[in-house]
């Protein structure tokens, strides 16, 4: 067991590194862009060169970068130019908010499409299953700005029942509750869709094999051969593709933040790319990674938790 | 004991669904089984007797349905049953047991569990009560340790041990009927013997039905009293195992009998006569008798007019054959061509020879997953041996013995950890294929053993051969057609067949262009792994005799590896038997096969399955363990099965080499004169003429 | 009358043979398609829409970039402009077609690079096994757990979105999910006994890679390979939409949704078009992809 954590652990840093490396370098590749960034574009060359000199940007890219990991490893990330605001209080208020949703579409994705998947895939080619993977096919090629926009135009405009922003600040007549169920219902469609068609295949594949014929003539109760037989066995790969659904929805959800106006981690960062807000990138690009690899781990764990093959 | 039978099929239709639009697999089957018997079902593949089975429990899939017939179980109709009628009767009157056992079991589900399911589910008994009938379960399928086994899981088993847990899976709960659907395909022969011996036994003890369909005559005979033969969905002939085999009246079972090897059979004195063509499949099916195209007897009109109706044969109740001219024929005897008998080739030189060839794997991971070291996989200990021009030197063994392992150390395909190998003077032990030169590349070659996946399936055959000829010949681009085409009917195939590409050609056409293949650069020595074993019946016999007549032909040594051990008698010059990775008996195929033997070899010869209700050979089965070839090793391999055990020698000290008479070898403590002494004759010679 | 019976019948010379042979194995592939609905119906919409976006400049009724002062008043669809104008006064429908071209050029260039560089990076992890295969997969892993969307906004945001940057940027981050499945299928084949005939002839490691084994690893490529143009379609709407996709003015079907959602209460229609532009295109691709596995299943 000490083993498997420690090579994990091992190429989470290692992970880490090379992409703060490579963030680190492409942003500040060359000193004076940074401070020109800094001071905005009406700064004289001279100012760009005294802030230079005096922030220490004109040090070699490596020093400045094993710096940098040496501030990380303290807690200082640094301060947003954009937010105004030292990174890891930003970092943090945006994160949380992210998570409320992220936790509120993950608890709503994994059952939804766990009891589609396999109610399709239990009889393949049955009207069930067809009218499922139409249905998911669709959902999962509407992007999820068509798909908010969509929403939005049934629920906001024409019927009124829900509002078309969710700030998260409770004002207008609506509550934060009913501000969140657009923003969830764009993003456990959009994913839904597609942990639908992974789980479905999964089950089609399943009830092929020859197991589940013994079972089936052992005189078993179909729902016994479903749920005993074959689900344990259909879970094993789509479990990791469920955990991975948690990195996306931490990270990938910035397009349904943008249209909501939440104030999520993915907005966060989009609007750092674009203010060109060096310190809020590097640290928010570490975050992601960070979580990505955890994400990949505890899949990793729960495939070894399934499958007895796996363990010794 | 009432009268009707148990099992009544009468007349049944099953077609199936495909791309090629609707197939009568089967277009009129009857059969009828009684209480208790075991009729064996017999046939090729395709011939549609797994469907037979499958339309039994009702299980065809959503391609396949009955569409006519009925099927009369226990005085019910099987075919319009409703669901949960038949949910009652699957698992506890009919019960069945398949073919791949390590498939067939849920693999995240402990075996224990999975017992425990048919006797809660139809009795109602309650968890407890429910593990002491599967524990006892498993002591009747004579597993060692009956409660730890309930806590595995299918993969910590082998394969002999996963197979009897499908039969008490299939026994616990007392069905009346039992179908096997090619139960002991798959697993070695000395486990096979085990597993028929088993299920003999489980049989008269529970008093049930069976019906046991495969495709090898032989374990047929073992377990059934009666036997159909089935062919593109009907069967051709019926009848106890004695009637059949002494008297068979079909052409397809005379052919199937003429070219099945024997024990008692070599290519000298009584050669195979393979039956001519493909097997077919039932697509297509002719309006008249569905063997015609291939039959010796046929005769136009009579035969290929109408459907043929099943006859009993004159004097032999219960023997029914489906063949117009049946009553016509003659009877039948396994052939002799004595006359055509030739005398062994001499021997001469070595062609090529293995000395103290040692191979060894390390583990792919060095560590366990999380702990200690793994130790290094032993393929291969010290073996010796040589073959000589014109020779077919056969390596017979069993699964984890080496000799696949064996044919890539002298292919090329691995390189040996210690100890050589000489192909013709040059020393290429430690010469992986990339290694060696073009003129060392050409003069061995091999043949592998899966037709589905020996020819590239996006080639076609003749880019795959002229691709051989380019590569070992040297020839330019240009060139290659006229090569090919020789080298297509060299191996009796069409030239035309060049443009086609694998999926368009049958099992056994796909083997001989991989034996074209293997020709192009016109090797010394041909490396055959397993070539025939996955290939039907009556085209084993066709490839089988195209082997020995390029051999001849072409002077080209084969070395020929085989679990099969009739087919290794009837072509074999000199046999090495093989067990985990060392010789255990080498020496010409007449003294092998003949006492005294190594334990071993004794216990391989009776364990074989042979097609003859008389043969009665000694039953010797094999209990112990098997050791893991990880397992270091003090003494013979063979010592914790071994039925001939002295003692605490065979574990501690390896087994000495015994030189006998005319380059026979065997590797035991036990002097040769005792062994003499101890064993009687398991196979009888080849007949008289010589 | 089969065409292997008809070359024979009518004694036609080889080369003619084996064209017209070619011939009727494209008309048995199309025929095939059409049996399963998903792939047909899937292949037809992407068919009409590659034909709208060839034909864009002679069909749509205004240039893409048109000011038509006088509809800004009444922006909706009018006889006029049959799906109305954007809040600049730009015919939609020509937008719309306009910008169906740069989607359907990006897409299948960037699927086609991942492909290519995923095919080798995969055949070359799976073929050798152990340490380059090692270092390979775990490279790929490394770029597959960043979340792509930011990895697309630090990197356009640095160096720019034209449209080369953007096919650059999905090759490099599809190409891992591609080298992922061609390496585990290499695995598999690997083991196939041609492969061990090809190298007892002698073939050269990149022979067997490119010609023995490559080949066999096309279906579930295909399949792949047309999911992920969809999934790029996605992409560059996305990329639009968050302001990071190609340059303004030109029409951008993602960038035009950008600049009107805002105006949804008052004209939803104007970001409603886009977006049923680029949920139709993208179920085309899904639609076949769902056609083309089950074909290969059914097989």
């Amino acid at each position: 067991m000490a083993r498997f954590f420690l090579k994990h652990l091992l190429f989470l840093l290692l992970t880490l590194l090379v992409v703060s490396l490579l963030v680190f370098t492409l942003n500040e590749f060359s000193p004076g862009a940074v401070a020109r960034k800094i001071l905005g574009a009406y700064a004289t060359p001279e100012q760009v060169e005294i802030l230079t000199r005096q922030m220490g940007l004109d040090r070699p890219v490596l020093v400045r970068y094993v710096e940098y990991l040496g501030a990380v490893a303290t807690g200082d990330l640094g301060y947003s130019t954009r937010f105004k605001l030292p990174v890891r209080e930003v970092i943090v208020k945006h994160l949380a908010n992210t998570a409320l949703l992220a936790a509120i579409a993950f608890a709503c994705i994994v059952p939804l499409s766990m009891l589609l998947g396999i109610v399709a895939g239990m009889r393949e080619a049955s009207r069930l299953d067809r009218a499922i993977l139409m249905f998911s096919t669709v959902v999962a090629s509407i992007p999820e700005f068509a798909l908010g926009v969509f929403l939005a135009t049934v629920f906001v405009v024409w019927l009124g029942w829900l509002p078309g922003t969710a700030t998260l600040v409770a004002g207008g007549g609506w509550s934060v509750g009913a501000q969140l169920v657009l923003p969830v219902a764009v993003i456990v469609l959009f994913d839904a869709g597609y942990v639908v068609s992974m789980i479905r295949a999964s089950m089609v594949e399943v009830m092929q094999r020859p197991y589940i014929r013994t079972a089936v003539l052992k005189g078993l109760p179909f729902r016994t051969v479903i749920v005993r037989h074959a689900l344990r066995n259909a879970m094993l790969t789509p479990i990791t593709v469920i955990m991975l659904q948690i990195n996306y929805l931490v990270a990938g959800v910035v397009v349904v933040e943008t249209v909501f106006a939440y104030p999520g981690f993915g907005r966060m960062m989009l609007e750092a790319t674009l203010f060109k807000d060096i310190a809020l990138v590097e640290a928010g690009a570490l975050v992601a990674v960070f979580l990505a690899v955890v994400t990949n781990i505890l899949g990793d764990l729960a495939y070894i938790a399934l499958d007895p093959r796996i363990r010794v | 004991m009432t009268d009707a039978p148990l099992l009544e099929v009468q007349g049944l239709q099953v077609t199936y669904t495909t791309r090629a639009g609707e197939v009568p697999v089967i277009p009129g089957l009857s059969l009828s089984l009684a209480a208790g018997e075991a009729l064996g079902l017999v046939g090729e593949s395709g011939c549609g007797k797994s469907t037979v089975a499958l339309s039994i429990v009702r299980y065809l899939g959503r391609a396949g349905r009955i569409t006519g017939g009925r099927i009369v179980f226990e005085g019910r109709e099987l075919t319009t049953l409703g669901d949960a009628e038949l949910r009652a009767i699957r698992g506890r009157r009919i019960a069945m047991v398949y073919q791949d056992p390590m498939a067939s079991l849920n693999p995240v589900m402990t075996v224990g569990r999975q017992l425990m399911e048919v006797p809660m589910t139809h009795e109602g008994v309650g968890a407890a009560a429910a593990r002491a009938r599967a524990i006892a379960m498993l002591g009747e399928v004579k597993l060692a340790d009956p409660a730890a086994v309930m806590e595995r899981y299918p993969h910590q088993l082998s394969g002999g041990q996963q197979q009897r847990i499908v039969i008490a899976m299939a026994l616990i709960a007392g069905p009346a009927l039992l179908i096997m659907d090619e139960p002991t395909t798959g697993l070695d022969v000395t486990v096979e013997a085990a597993v028929l011996d088993l299920v003999r036994e489980l049989r008269h003890r529970h008093r049930s039905a069976i019906l046991f369909i495969s495709h090898n005559l032989g374990s047929v005979v073992r377990v059934c009293d009666r036997v159909g033969l089935m062919y593109r969905g009907e069967i051709v002939e019926e009848g106890s195992v004695r009637q059949i085999f002494t008297n068979p009246r079909h052409p397809y079972t005379r052919g199937l009998l003429d070219c099945l090897p024997t024990l008692g059979r070599d290519k000298r004195h009584s050669p195979l006569v393979p039956i001519p063509g493909q097997v077919e499949s039932a697509i297509a099916r002719p309006a008249g008798c569905g063997f015609a195209r291939r039959c010796p007897h046929v005769e136009a009109g009579r035969c290929t007019a109408h459907p043929i109706g099943a006859v009993t044969v004159a004097d032999e109740a219960g023997h029914r054959v489906a063949c117009v001219r049946a009553d016509e024929l003659p009877r039948w005897t396994r052939r002799h061509d004595a006359a055509a008998a030739t005398e062994p080739a001499a021997a001469g030189e070595p062609v090529i020879a293995a000395h103290h060839l040692t191979k060894t794997y390390e583990p792919r991971r060095r560590r366990r997953r999380f702990g200690a070291a793994r130790p290094p996989v032993r393929a291969l200990t010290d073996v010796d041996l040589a073959a000589a021009r014109r020779q077919t030197l056969a390596i017979v063994g069993e699964s984890g013995c080496g000799k696949s392992t064996l044919a890539k150390v002298l292919s090329g395909i691995e390189v040996a950890t210690a100890g050589g190998v000489t192909l013709d003077g040059v020393e290429v032990g430690a010469l992986s294929v990339d290694a060696r030169s073009r003129a060392l590349r050409r003069k061995l070659q091999m043949v592998f053993q899966n037709p589905d996946s020996t020819l590239n399936p996006s080639h076609t055959v003749g880019y795959a051969i002229g691709r051989a000829l380019r590569q070992l010949q040297g020839r330019r681009p240009g060139d290659l057609a006229a090569g090919v085409a020789r080298l297509l009917e060299a191996v009796h195939l069409s030239p035309a067949l060049a443009a086609r590409k694998p999926r368009h050609l049958s099992g056994g056409e796909k083997q001989r262009v991989a034996i074209a293949r293997a020709l192009a650069g016109d090797p010394d020595v041909i490396v055959a792994d397993e070539p025939v074993s996955a290939l039907d019946v009556s085209v084993q016999a066709a490839v089988i005799n195209l082997l020995n007549e390029l051999q001849a032909t072409r002077g080209a040594t084969l070395i020929f590896i085989s679990h099969d051990l009739a087919v290794v008698r009837y072509l074999a010059d000199h046999v090495a038997v093989m067990y985990l990775g060392a010789i255990a008996e080498f020496g010409p195929v007449e003294r092998v096969f003949a006492p005294p033997y190594h334990p071993y070899t004794e216990a391989l010869l009776s364990a074989v399955p042979v097609p003859d209700p008389d043969h009665v050979g000694a039953r010797i089965l094999l209990e112990g363990p098997v050791p893991r070839a990880d397992e270091a090793l003090g003494g013979c391999p063979f010592a914790t099965r071994c039925p001939r055990r002295l003692g605490a020698v065979c574990d501690d000290t390896p087994p000495p080499v015994q030189r006998l008479a005319a380059d026979h070898r065997i590797a035991c403590h036990i002097p040769a004169a005792e062994l003499r002494r101890l064993q009687a004759p398991l196979v009888e010679p080849p007949a008289a003429g010589r | 009358m089969s065409t292997p019976a008809a070359v024979g019948a009518l004694g036609v010379s080889p080369p003619v043979a084996a064209r017209l042979r070619r011939l009727a194995r494209w008309r048995r592939r199309l025929r095939a398609l059409g049996a399963s609905r998903p792939a047909a119906v899937g292949l037809g919409i992407i068919v009409v829409w590659v034909g709208l976006a060839i034909l864009a400049p002679a069909i749509a009724p205004y240039a893409p970039n048109a000011n038509d002062l006088a509809a800004l008043a009444h922006p909706t669809p009018s006889r006029a402009h049959w799906l109305g104008t954007d809040q600049l006064g730009r015919d939609l429908l020509s937008r719309i077609l306009w910008g169906a071209r740069p989607v359907l050029v990006i897409a299948p260039l960037a699927v086609l690079g991942a492909a290519a560089l995923g095919s080798l990076l995969g055949l070359t992890a799976g073929y050798y096994g152990r340490w380059v295969g090692v270092v390979i997969t775990r490279a790929g892993d490394i770029v597959l757990s960043f979340p792509v969307i930011i990895l697309y906004m630090i990197i356009l945001a640095h160096f720019g979105s034209s449209a080369w940057n953007i096919i650059g940027v999905l090759t490099l981050t599809k190409a891992p999910i591609i080298a992922r499945i061609v390496r585990g299928m290499t695995i598999d084949l690997r083991e196939r006994e041609y492969v061990a005939a090809a190298k007892m002839r002698g073939e050269s490691a990149l022979y067997i890679m490119l010609v023995e084994i490559l080949p066999n690893a096309r279906g579930p490529l295909i399949v792949d390979m047309c999911l992920r143009t969809g999934y790029n379609v996605i992409i560059i709407g996305v990329l639009g939409f968050l302001g990071i996709g190609l340059p303004p003015p030109d029409p951008d079907w993602g960038g035009m949704v950008k600049d009107t959602y805002g105006m949804m209460m008052v004209w939803p229609h104007m970001s409603l078009v886009p977006c049923a532009a680029i949920s139709s295109l993208v179920v085309g691709f899904n639609l076949l992809a769902v056609g083309l596995r089950e074909l290969g299943l059914r097989d």
